[in-house]
């Protein structure tokens, strides 16, 4: 466990300027360059708040405020995309770089590493355009973003952990690769975020316990649209579990990481 | 301590009946593969500083599998490596490049990769732009450049800090002719300040020029380690190794090891180098008429004999090669008890030193098809100037001289 923090240490300036190469990848040849880091998320965040509560009128039952449907969902929205692009970045990584790891010898851990670090870089684009367009709409930050630090770890570990098993496994059974997106894809309409929370008939609102993703989401949604407290407790086990789970992560990768790159 | 210690390496590729008991296997479970695969065992060897060694087989006797075990990027199934010291790899030039990022970019993207932090990439990165010679594209996106120079910034990276195990994939290419000079320049270089080099190449010339050593391996073993030239003999034996045929090695009275190989439908009796006057001879004056003189008796029918000898320098180089079928005079079909001398003369247009004469008997263009009999240092002989001009140099080229005012 030292021995990778060490490595991947060393290898910090190779983390930074993978993430950075990334980006400057991804937007070379455009005009506006980085700008569009900013103005994807923003553009996202206006249209589902100008069309859910402009054009669709929606509204949220327990909040006096048009824009309120639109908050609702975009704070939903906030969790889970952190979480669906780390799970399914992961999923195909050691794959992708399957030609890398063959031919060159550096920490392979440092690869989800970069995964969560351009992740999370876009997760912040995205909260900050959330939290302008918010004030815009006559809700200024207040202290309880604090919370979404807290929040952003618990659905980090979380997704991680999830990813690298996900990932590992991958490389053997490509079957995986297939079937979780459509597993992510029902994991996101078994989640609360389109929808609230009372539409679940009641006799079928304890099976959400079962869903770690649900409090992570609830919690976002507390913060960010209702400005209450979350849930500490289900917060703490879910970041408890995901930790779990990527200790198991490790703990294959390292038994399985000799071989991966047989099966590459 | 050795720079590079191999101890009793073995890689297996495992295959399991479903991979899950792959999966089961890593938590413990007692699960047995289904069939293991070894592609490299029982290999062992050490290395020591300064050494320039050549690591020669035939395609999948296992070379790129030990090269990766030794970088580390594959896992040994038993056995271990020892590596004191940096090893940088020049195999994959340009591996890892983003194309639309600018040379500058990947090549602290590069340095990152092979474990250098940004600060000491600061230290070397003009070294490595003044090295790599391509002007302003250095800062252009790498799309934009051509093969050359995306080769030439990635060889600049790949030795810009100097390991202490280089190793050089022979068939690499490097791009122009200039900048493959500029490029044996450094590694010399690299040699001179006592970085090992491990040189992986089919070619026999480069071998024995650049290695005072060679490794062959085959079907994932070492089958011979020493001299290159003892070395490469063995190789070019192995290569017309067909069913029936043997390989023999001995060793000759001064020292130097001969191999002999072949199938044995046909045999070398006597193998001799005659003056113009029909005297055997051993020393040969620079230019004189000598005629080489081969006893062929044959064991075996054959189709179609066809006898080639090579004269080789002191290193084993070849100085001149041919064989009767390139002379259009091959021997049609033949029968056993049969014997035949061919005599070859020729001036001996060679510098001075000593040379060794390697005869082949087989069928066709080459020895690879047919091989009856191979025998390396099947004659040695040494050429004297006792009557030309002083020149230097393993071939003898008198010019006419004209001196124009």
């Amino acid at each position: 466990m030292f021995a990778l923090l060490k490595s991947l240490w060393a290898y910090r300036g190779f983390v930074a300027s993978s993430i950075r190469n990334e980006f400057a990848a991804r937007f070379a040849r455009s005009r506006l360059g980085g700008l569009w880091m900013i103005i994807h998320p923003l553009a996202q965040v206006a249209i589902y708040a100008l069309i859910l509560s402009n054009v669709l009128a929606a509204r949220l039952p327990g909040i006096d405020n048009r824009y309120a449907y639109a908050q609702y969902l975009m704070a939903g929205i906030l969790a889970w995309t952190l979480f669906a692009e780390i799970v399914s970045r992961c999923l195909g990584l050691f794959i992708e770089q399957g030609a890398l790891m063959k031919k060159m010898r550096f920490p392979r851990i440092t690869l989800p590493v970069i995964v969560v670090g351009s992740s999370l870089l876009n997760n912040l684009f995205l909260l900050l355009a959330l939290v302008l367009v918010f004030a815009l709409l006559g809700r200024p930050p207040h202290l309880l973003l604090a919370w979404l630090l807290p929040l952003t770890f618990a659905c980090l570990v979380l997704a991680l952990g999830i990813g690298l098993i996900l990932g590992i496994l991958n490389v053997f059974m490509r079957d995986v690769g297939q079937v979780v997106p459509i597993i992510l894809q029902m994991w996101f309409w078994f989640t609360p975020i389109i929808y609230p929370l009372n539409v679940i008939p009641e006799a079928f609102r304890g099976l959400l316990a079962l869903n770690p993703m649900f409090p992570i989401v609830a919690a976002y949604q507390d913060v960010l649209v209702y400005g209450r407290m979350p849930d500490a407790i289900a917060l703490l086990w879910v970041t408890m579990a995901g930790l779990a789970l990527m200790a198991v992560g490790l703990f294959m990768f390292r038994r399985a990481a000799p071989e991966m790159v047989d099966a590459l | 301590m050795s720079l590079l210690s191999v101890d009793n390496l073995g890689k297996a590729y495992r295959r399991y009946a479903t991979e899950l008991h792959r999966v089961a296997s890593w938590f413990g479970a007692p699960v047995r593969a289904r069939e293991e695969n070894w592609v490299l065992r029982n290999v062992s060897f050490a290395i020591e500083p300064g050494e320039a060694v050549g690591l020669v087989g035939q395609n999948g006797a296992g070379k790129s599998t030990l090269l990766k075990l030794v970088t580390g990027t594959l896992q040994a199934t038993e056995g271990s490596v020892h590596v004191n010291g940096r090893i940088a790899a020049i195999l994959e030039l340009g591996m890892g490049f983003n194309t639309e990022l600018s040379g500058r970019q990947n090549v602290y993207h590069a340095a990152g990769l092979m474990g250098f932090s940004t600060a000491q990439v600061d230290q070397a990165i003009s070294e490595i732009e003044a090295f790599a010679e391509i002007g302003p594209y250095f800062d252009y996106p790498v799309r934009t450049y051509s093969s050359g120079m995306q080769v030439r910034v990635a060889f600049a990276v790949a030795t810009a800090f100097r390991p202490e195990i280089l190793i050089v994939d022979e068939a690499l290419s490097v791009g122009d002719v200039y900048f493959q000079h500029k490029c044996f320049e450094r590694i010399r270089q690299f040699r001179q300040q006592g970085t090992t080099l491990l040189i992986v190449s089919h070619d026999r010339d480069s071998i024995l020029a650049l290695c005072d050593r060679a490794i062959l391996l085959d079907k994932g073993r070492v089958l011979r380690d020493g001299g290159p030239e003892e070395v490469m003999d063995y190789y070019n034996a192995l290569i017309a190794d067909r069913e029936g045929s043997t390989v023999a090695v001995s060793t000759l009275a001064d020292g130097s090891v001969q191999t002999r190989s072949g199938t044995g439908e046909a045999r070398i009796e006597t193998v001799a180098l005659h003056d113009a006057n029909g005297e055997p001879v051993e020393v040969v004056a620079v230019g004189d008429r000598v005629s080489l003189r081969v006893s062929i008796r044959v064991e075996q029918p054959i189709d179609e004999l066809v006898v080639g000898y090579v004269i080789k320098d002191r290193l084993g180089q070849p100085v001149y090669g041919t064989n009767t079928h390139h002379m259009k005079c091959a021997h049609g079909p033949m029968q056993p008890g049969e014997r035949v001398d061919y005599r070859f003369t020729f001036e001996a247009g060679l510098g001075v030193g000593s040379y060794s004469v390697a005869i082949a008997l087989h069928a066709s263009d080459s020895h690879v098809a047919r091989n009856y009999e191979w025998r390396d240092l099947a004659l040695v002989f040494s050429v004297v100037n006792l009557s030309r001009e002083q020149f230097v140099g393993s071939a003898w080229l008198p010019p006419q001289v004209e001196c124009i005012r």
